[in-house]
């Protein structure tokens, strides 16, 4: 692996994305805007806004992450710039850490502004520090980059990608337990629900978000967010194909 | 000859089809070399064996003395594809820039290709606002960046005007005096005068490999289109 590279990378991925406001103004005014809604929406049950607001501000960035390199990473292969890219001197995983650096920066950007909306304006609190939120949405982030980077090899077109999102995204915000406590799930539902990533990084938010003491069950969380990430990595580096038929 | 690229008995199956049929080539050190056919004929599956981004059926290819696609060969060979592979949402220097980083070379060498490929005055413009030629242009100058041994090169000069193309050429022959070996591709003969030696691919093989005078006297024509005419009838009489 060379720094160069990967830096080079990082750079040239966050350019990109700065000749491009829309996205840069979406990725930030969007989930400001449903944490308001959701905070509007349960104006009566502080509570309710309590449990599912903070999990909401860590998962955002999940979401956009995964539509942002899905998209990006099937520009990549369909323009040609990746075929280009694997004939030159370059390790996949300078492209892949590359990509990651720079998703995560521009996650920490997003969940810190959403979590300065929510924290500041909105009276959201948490038991722990608001800064392990914020860590734990830039994880969730580069994990959503990771999951976006792999089923991107599984899309040809762009209309496809876009399908991921209720196809993949959406049964895992279904289960994941912010809408149903997983334990009033029937039970093949609590077990399709331990089998998605979206369970364990939104589990991770709610004990940040409540429990006093961080126990064991944070950190198993946080060890199976990172082991999909790096799981995920490593298969999307799989489809990362030199020769291609 | 020095061969610079070999090839022996590459066989290619895309989508079922067989695209290449046991192709045998050599392709000589410090020369440009042209690679002429029709649009189908297998030119692209046969430039992207030689970079080594094709899975190939069978025979081997080899590039300076290594199997096409070796570690190696990947600071070695320059590879412009036939669609300008390069960001569209960056500008022409933004981009080149990137994979100067990506081969090792500095920023004066980027500023250089720029000067090359004819882009200094589209130097900050975003390459989705430039023309197809030019974005060609952008894609051509990411390829010889690192002044690579090899230069692959395919339909380098598709939609570009008859004086830059002509300035292509010229440029394409120095490269080739100071020892670099081109492989060119085009589906236009009248480029196939501007080659050292010719190599017509028809239907996934070889149809002839000579120079142009070569195959004029051959074939008894004075024109290329019509030699390639002539050698199709001889070989389907």
């Amino acid at each position: 692996m060379s720094a160069r590279a990967t830096g080079a990378t990082t750079l040239r991925v966050l350019r990109q994305l700065r000749r491009d406001p829309r996205t840069i103004a979406l990725l930030v005014v969007v989930p400001c805007a449903l944490v308001f809604l959701v905070d509007q929406l349960f104006a009566d049950r502080p509570l309710v806004f309590q449990q599912v607001g903070v999990p909401l501000l860590g998962l955002f960035p999940l979401v956009s992450m995964f539509l942002v390199t899905s998209i990006t990473m099937l520009r990549e292969r369909t323009s040609g710039t990746l075929e280009r890219l694997l004939t030159l001197p370059l390790e996949k995983l300078d492209l892949l850490v590359g990509y990651a650096i720079a998703f995560a920066a521009v996650a920490a950007v997003q969940a810190t502004i959403v979590s300065l909306v929510g924290f500041g304006l909105l009276d959201l609190t948490v038991v722990n520090s608001k800064l392990l939120v914020i860590a734990l949405a830039v994880a969730n982030a580069v994990l959503g980059m990771a999951l976006g980077l792999f089923l991107s090899a599984f899309a040809r077109t762009e209309f496809q990608a876009v399908q991921f999102m209720p196809a993949f995204i959406l049964p895992q915000i279904l289960l994941c337990g912010l809408l149903v406590p997983r334990e009033e799930m029937a039970e093949w539902l609590q077990w399709v629900s331990a089998l998605m990533p979206f369970t364990y990084a939104y589990d991770a938010l709610s004990r940040a978000a409540t429990d006093g003491e961080l126990g064991a069950a944070f950190w198993a969380d946080v060890l199976v967010v990172g082991g999909v990430t790096v799981f995920a990595l490593a298969l999307g580096a799989g489809t990362l194909r030199r020769r291609t038929p | 000859m020095t061969a610079a690229i070999s090839v022996r008995g590459l066989r290619v199956t895309r989508g079922g089809r067989q695209v290449l049929r046991g192709l045998d080539l050599e392709v000589e050190a410090g020369r440009v070399t042209g690679l002429l056919g029709p649009s189908g004929s297998g030119k692209t599956t046969l430039i992207r064996s030689i970079v080594g981004t094709q899975i190939v059926a069978g025979g081997s290819v080899s590039v300076l003395g290594l199997p096409a696609g070796a570690r190696s060969l990947r600071r070695r060979v320059g590879y412009m594809t036939q669609a300008p592979s390069v960001y569209e949402d960056l500008t022409v220097h933004e981009n080149l820039a990137y994979f100067a980083r990506i081969v090792g070379v500095g920023a004066d060498r980027v500023s250089r290709v720029v000067e090359r490929v004819g882009l200094a005055a589209n130097r900050d413009q975003v390459v989705v606002t430039l023309s197809g030629g030019e974005r060609a242009r952008v894609s051509l100058g990411a390829a010889i960046l690192n002044e690579p041994e090899v230069l692959v090169l395919d339909e380098p000069t598709v939609g570009l005007d008859p004086v830059l193309r002509r300035d292509l050429w010229s440029f394409f022959h120095e490269l080739a005096e100071s020892g670099t070996t081109l492989l060119v591709s085009s589906h236009v003969m009248d480029e196939a005068a501007r080659c050292d030696r010719l190599v017509l691919l028809r239907e996934g093989s070889i149809l002839a490999d000579a120079t142009p005078d070569d195959l004029l006297s051959r074939t008894g024509t004075d024109d290329l289109d019509e030699a390639f005419l002539e050698l199709v009838q001889r070989g389907t009489a």
